[in-house]
Formats: structure tokens, C-alpha cells, sequence
């Protein structure tokens, strides 16, 4: 981590006064996080769930922090490897696994599938899979919210890729000068699809170091430590609903598979996945929860509850029947039609 | 009546909505302070504010996402995407993004929200301003087509492209934006997905389509006067959705269809019409269906070149006698 732009780190100490309950609910997000993306690798691997995904296991400490920190009518704007930010929005576990086997258990019946999830009655505004163009969008719904004073904030989240691509430069700039209560935060898990994130950007930070030409602040933080990521999401959210502009921040972290289904990410050097590995967030959470003086019966309540949530999960996305074939063409159209003749 | 240019009217439209419902805004590159480049937003900063009309950068892929955004969140958008040509630049907002998000999250979003732009050819601004690409936008669902051809309709369908629940771009033509019309005072809103038929005949029918409207005018004028040939004349005025009623009946009452199209010749919305009228109408035609376009070319910027690319009155008038004589 370059120390010389983490202003925000620096007074983000993870040993801060979050109360056991936070605690407990950022780690039961976390862990049900892992439990539902481990799952739906299993899915895959016995070819219940097709086409493709993208896991983010490693990286739940980003969404469980702003999930916890974000107000219920703030919009999220993820992206393909979003299950994490639908989930710690509220949405179920048989919701989104429905989806992604493409049942009618699914949020959108198996029109959207695992790349597109989306639940507008609980802020998600959607997961995009083009690189880039959400960005643009989160910048008009927190421009909506601007105009009707609604004091909501779209959270914006990306990958280290995204900001090569110019709808990341666009949206910045745009953000900035008409001064939108949005955050956007880089997921910077070192890689760029197959390729090291480092081997094809300019700078170091690939998000942070982009800042300054925004005149935003440079904010890097560890996207691993949970406690950090809440602290700096509370802030900037703070500083988007009272009118205080956009932020930008690059959240430090891992994806401990590879980009998808195909990839086992074997371009990635053993001692570096294993350094990763060694700072998963969610056992070094549990262990300074422990330390903090939580008991243990709470903490193992959570893994039971969730390994139990996640079997029940499975049980109704798997049995939902397939959609009706009649929804092929339907809801093209607000008329709920496809009609593009008389 | 008033007797407003092509380019008041856009205005005209534009404000008729924004005072009756304070969920549209307005956003583009130069449309607030200058009153956009080609003087269509004039007068709507002024009237509606700042916060409702606002200057952007350029960067069209920005615009159309707050534009995206914003008509899923509560407003009702407009944006200004200079000339169509730049839609190239921004075109997984139209293609992959605002056409797509109702239909992929299950009718969850509604995107009401139109995109305007300056579009086609005739005033010497070269190959990347001076394309007609209406038809790059007919060809993906979700997306509503509009190109008007004179004031009162701009006027008339802006208004109903702003309350419609769905995303439509609206092309206006570069070279009629100094032509006048006949618009009605007080509210006017015309239907999207009708064609207007302007001239009745009974040797051919002709549809045409922005710019070519009033050159197919002319040339059915001509083809009465001086080669005792009558026709028809639709200005099809929205190609999705396409008013393919009013097309097959008007072309089963003359037994012959042309179409008019400045998009260059490979995948015009021509081909589309023809594609329909030959499944439906086939044992009712007198002939085969024929296309006017340009020339599967890019258009030059010198005068003689770009006017001997596009359809005008004498190749419809040419097109026209080779298939009724």
C-alpha cells in the first residue's frame, strides 16, 4: 500500500468504537456472503447453474461494510461481480440463486441472469456487464436524487479494469462538476480479468492515483478489514448527502478464484495466493472478535444460521420451475409487450 | 397556428412539456448557455432554470448514462447527443444498456427518457457529421424511432416521445432545422407509431422519411404534372413502432411501392418495409419494390459530391417512371 495517499486509512483504525452488534452484522454479512458464492460455485460445478460468474470470494468485506453503512433507499450500481452487493441489500439468497440457475425463483425469473441482478425494491439498481457505463449511470440516479432533494446516494462499485476504460474518466469528471452524492468505489483485487492490473495502467493505485485529476482526495483503504471499509463508507456517504460531492475510493483486496467460471487463475504466482489467502477477511474478523471480547456461541449462531439459510436457499431456487415461455417476449416494452409494428 | 422554423418547434416541444411536468430535464453539450449549436433548446434555460437545463461536457457516454439513471430514478430526461454521428461514440448506453434493462430485470425498470439528435446529411459537414443512422437504431429492441420531417410534427411527437413510459431517440433533420410549418397553439401531441399519409395517388406509392419527405413531395408533384403519374406520398415519421397498416394499405391501393431513404443502401429501414410488404402484400403488387438511398458510400463534404450521393426529386422521379411505365 502506498502510505504516502492514505490520509483516510490512517484515521480509519480498525480497533474503533463499532458496537459488538455492528460487529456481528458485518460479520454475519460477510460469512453469508462466502456461504452463498461457495454455493453457487458447487451449482456450477454440477452444471445447475450455466453460462458464466463472477465470484468475489475474498472480497466481502467491501460490500458487507457499505451494505451495513448505506441508507435503505440508497441505490447500488455494481457489476457483474455483484451477488455481494445484491445480497447485503436485503435480497435472498434463494432470489439470487434462482436467478443464476434461471428459475422463477429468480429476481428477474431468469431474464437477467448472474450478470445483470438487479432488485429496485431494495435499492439495486442493477449489475452491469459492460465495463465502465454504470459509472455513468449511477452518476443520473444520484443526479435524480440531487434535483428531488431526496438526500439519497447511489455507491457505485468496479473493478481495478474499469478505470481504464473512459466511461470511468467521464463519469468522474461529470460527478464532480455538478457536485452528485455518489461514491464510487474501486475493488482493486490486482487483476484486470487475467492480467495483472499493474502490467497495463499507468500508475501504481490504478483508482487513487486518478484522484487528483478529479480534485478528489486520494483515498486508499484495506478492502479486507471490514471495520475500515464501514468507517470510510459511513464518511463518504456522509459527505454525498450533505451536499459535499462525490468521493472515490480503491479498496484494497483479493479474489481468491479467478475472473470466472473458466479462468482457475492460474497466471496468479502460489505465494502471492497464498499471502492473500493468509489475510482472508472473515476468519481474521472472527478472530478480533474474539478478541474483542464477543463471545463464540454468538459468532458460531451466525455459521449455523447461514449454512442452514443456504441449504433451505438451495432447495427453492432448484425446485422454482423454469419460466414460462410465454416471458420470451414480454416487458420490452412498458406495456409489459414486444410490439414494434401494428 | 403559428408559422415556426423545424428548429423552434424542437423548442417549442420541449417547453410545452417541461411546463406541465417538472420531472423533464434537459441536458447535452451546449444546450443551456448557447441554446444548443444548432438553436433547437433556445429560450429553455432562461425559462426553466439551471438545475432543469444543463450544460454537459463533452462526453457523450456521460450523458447518456446520467440520462439512463436519472429516468430510473423518478425524472424524465432529455438529452442532446450533438450530432448522430456521436452516438458511435456512445452506443452501449443505447444498444446494450437503456434498450436492454427493462426486458432483463423483469420489467422492474421503466426508462422514460428520449435522446435527440441532429441527424443526416445535405449540409457539406463530411462523412462523420453528416450521417442518416436511424437505422443503426431500428435495428435493436427496446429502442422507440422517431424522425420528423416538418415543425408541426416535431413539435407534436417530442411531446408524446417525452411522456412515453419507454426510451425513444428522436432524429431531427440537419437540413430541414430553417424550414417552416404550420404548428398548432395550445397542447399538441401526435401518437408515435403513425405515418401520416400527406398525398394521395393511384399509380405509386412512396414512403419517406425526414429530409426525403418533402423531396418525395416534390417529386410526386412533378411525376403529375409532366408524366400523368399519380402517387402517393407516406411520411412514415416513426420506424419503431412502424405503422405497417397504413403502409400496406396505401401501397395494396396503388399496386407499387418505392422507398425513399437517405441511409446508405445495405440494412436501411427500406429494406425492412419492403421485407413486409413482400410477405403480405405480395399477390396485390403490379411490380417489384423499389429503393431509393444513398449509395452505399460515406458522404464527401464538396457541394456536387454529397448532393449527387443523396435521393432527391429527380431519382424518385426516375425511380418512379422506370417502374410505373
Amino acid at each position: 500500500m502506498d502510505t504516502s495517499s492514505t490520509q483516510t486509512a490512517a484515521a480509519m483504525q480498525p480497533q474503533g468504537s463499532l458496537s459488538p452488534e455492528l460487529r456481528l452484522r458485518l460479520y454475519r454479512l460477510m460469512y453469508e456472503c462466502r456461504v452463498l458464492e461457495k454455493r453457487a460455485y458447487d451449482l456450477f460445478m454440477q452444471n445447475l447453474i450455466k453460462g458464466t460468474s463472477h465470484l468475489a470470494l475474498g472480497q466481502e468485506a467491501v460490500a458487507a461494510g457499505f451494505g451495513a453503512a448505506m441508507r435503505a433507499d440508497d441505490y447500488t450500481y455494481c457489476t457483474y461481480r455483484g451477488h455481494n452487493h445484491t445480497y447485503v441489500r436485503g435480497v435472498s439468497m434463494a432470489k439470487i440463486l434462482g436467478e443464476l440457475m434461471g428459475t422463477t425463483a429468480g429476481l428477474m425469473r431468469g431474464k437477467g441472469g448472474s450478470m445483470h441482478l438487479t432488485s429496485v425494491e431494495h435499492g439495486v439498481m442493477g449489475s452491469y456487464a459492460i465495463i465502465g457505463a454504470h459509472l455513468c449511470i449511477a452518476n443520473g440516479a444520484a443526479w435524480s436524487a440531487q434535483y428531488r432533494g431526496s438526500g439519497q446516494v447511489a455507491v457505485c462499485f468496479f473493478g481495478d479494469g474499469t478505470t481504464n476504460i473512459g466511461a470511468f474518466h467521464e463519469a468522474l469528471n461529470l460527478a464532480v462538476i455538478w457536485k452528485l452524492p455518489v461514491v464510487f468505489v474501486c475493488e482493486n483485487n490486482l487483476y484486470m480479468e487475467y492480467t495483472a492490473i499493474g502490467d497495463v495502467t499507468a500508475v501504481e493505485n490504478p483508482a487513487a492515483d486518478r484522484a487528483s485529476a478529479y480534485g478528489l482526495e486520494a483515498i486508499i483503504v484495506d478492502g479486507n478489514d471490514v471495520d475500515v471499509v464501514y468507517k470510510t463508507a459511513i464518511r463518504a456517504l456522509e459527505v454525498a448527502r450533505r451536499g459535499g460531492g462525490p468521493s472515490l475510493i480503491e479498496a484494497q483486496t483479493y479474489r481468491h478464484g479467478g475472473h470466472s467460471r473458466a479462468d482457475p487463475g492460474k497466471y496468479r504466482p502460489d505465494e502471492e495466493v497464498q499471502q492473500w489467502l493468509g489475510k482472508d477477511p472473515i476468519p481474521a474478523y472472527r478472530q478480533r472478535m474474539l478478541e474483542l471480547g464477543i463471545p463464540d456461541a454468538e459468532i458460531e449462531r451466525i455459521e449455523a444460521d447461514a449454512d442452514a439459510k443456504i441449504d433451505a436457499a438451495v432447495e427453492e431456487a432448484k425446485n422454482a420451475p423454469p419460466p414460462d415461455l410465454s416471458l420470451a417476449d414480454k416487458d420490452v416494452w412498458a406495456d409489459g409487450g414486444a410490439a414494434w409494428r401494428n | 397556428m403559428a408559422e415556426l422554423t423545424y428548429r423552434d418547434a424542437v423548442a417549442a416541444g420541449i417547453a410545452q412539456e417541461m411546463r406541465r411536468d417538472d420531472r423533464v430535464v434537459l441536458l447535452g453539450e451546449d444546450i443551456a448557455e448557447a441554446g444548443g449549436v444548432f438553436k433547437t433548446t433556445v429560450g429553455l434555460l432562461e425559462e426553466f432554470g439551471e438545475s432543469r437545463v444543463r450544460d454537459t461536457p463533452i462526453s457523450e457516454q456521460a450523458i447518456l448514462g446520467a440520462t439512463m439513471g436519472a429516468a430510473m430514478t423518478g425524472l424524465k430526461p432529455i438529452a442532446e447527443i450533438m450530432f448522430s454521428d456521436f452516438f458511435a461514440v456512445c452506443w452501449d448506453f443505447v444498444a446494450n444498456e437503456i434498450s436492454k434493462t427493462r426486458y432483463m430485470t423483469d420489467g422492474q425498470v421503466n426508462l422514460p427518457l428520449v435522446i435527440k439528435s441532429g441527424n443526416g446529411g445535405g449540409a457539406r459537414f463530411g462523412a462523420q457529421h453528416s450521417q442518416a443512422v436511424e437505422n443503426w437504431a431500428m435495428a435493436i429492441p427496446g429502442i422507440k424511432v422517431v424522425a420528423p420531417a416538418m415543425p408541426g410534427d416535431v413539435k407534436g411527437l417530442m411531446a408524446a416521445a417525452i411522456r412515453d413510459p419507454d426510451p425513444v431517440l428522436f432524429f431531427e433533420s440537419k437540413s430541414l432545422y430553417a424550414t417552416k410549418g404550420e404548428v398548432p397553439d395550445g397542447e399538441h401531441v401526435i401518437e408515435l407509431g403513425k405515418s401520416n399519409v400527406l398525398r394521395s395517388g393511384t399509380d405509386v406509392t412512396i414512403c419517406a422519411l425526414a429530409l426525403m419527405v418533402p423531396r418525395a413531395m416534390k417529386a410526386a408533384e412533378t411525376l403529375e404534372k409532366e408524366h400523368g403519374i399519380s402517387a402517393t406520398v407516406i411520411d412514415v415519421r416513426s420506424l419503431v413502432p412502424l405503422d405497417t397498416q397504413t403502409i400496406l394499405s396505401e401501397t395494396a391501393k396503388t399496386g407499387r411501392l418505392v422507398t425513399v431513404e437517405e441511409n446508405p443502401r445495405l440494412c436501411g429501414w427500406g429494406a425492412e418495409i419492403a421485407s413486409i410488404v413482400a410477405e403480405e402484400l405480395f399477390w396485390s403488387l403490379d411490380g417489384p419494390i423499389v429503393r431509393v438511398t444513398t449509395p452505399h458510400v460515406p458522404l464527401s463534404a464538396a457541394d456536387n459530391l454529397e448532393d449527387a450521393m443523396l435521393p432527391n426529386a429527380e431519382k424518385i422521379i426516375d425511380a418512379v417512371r422506370q417502374l410505373v411505365d
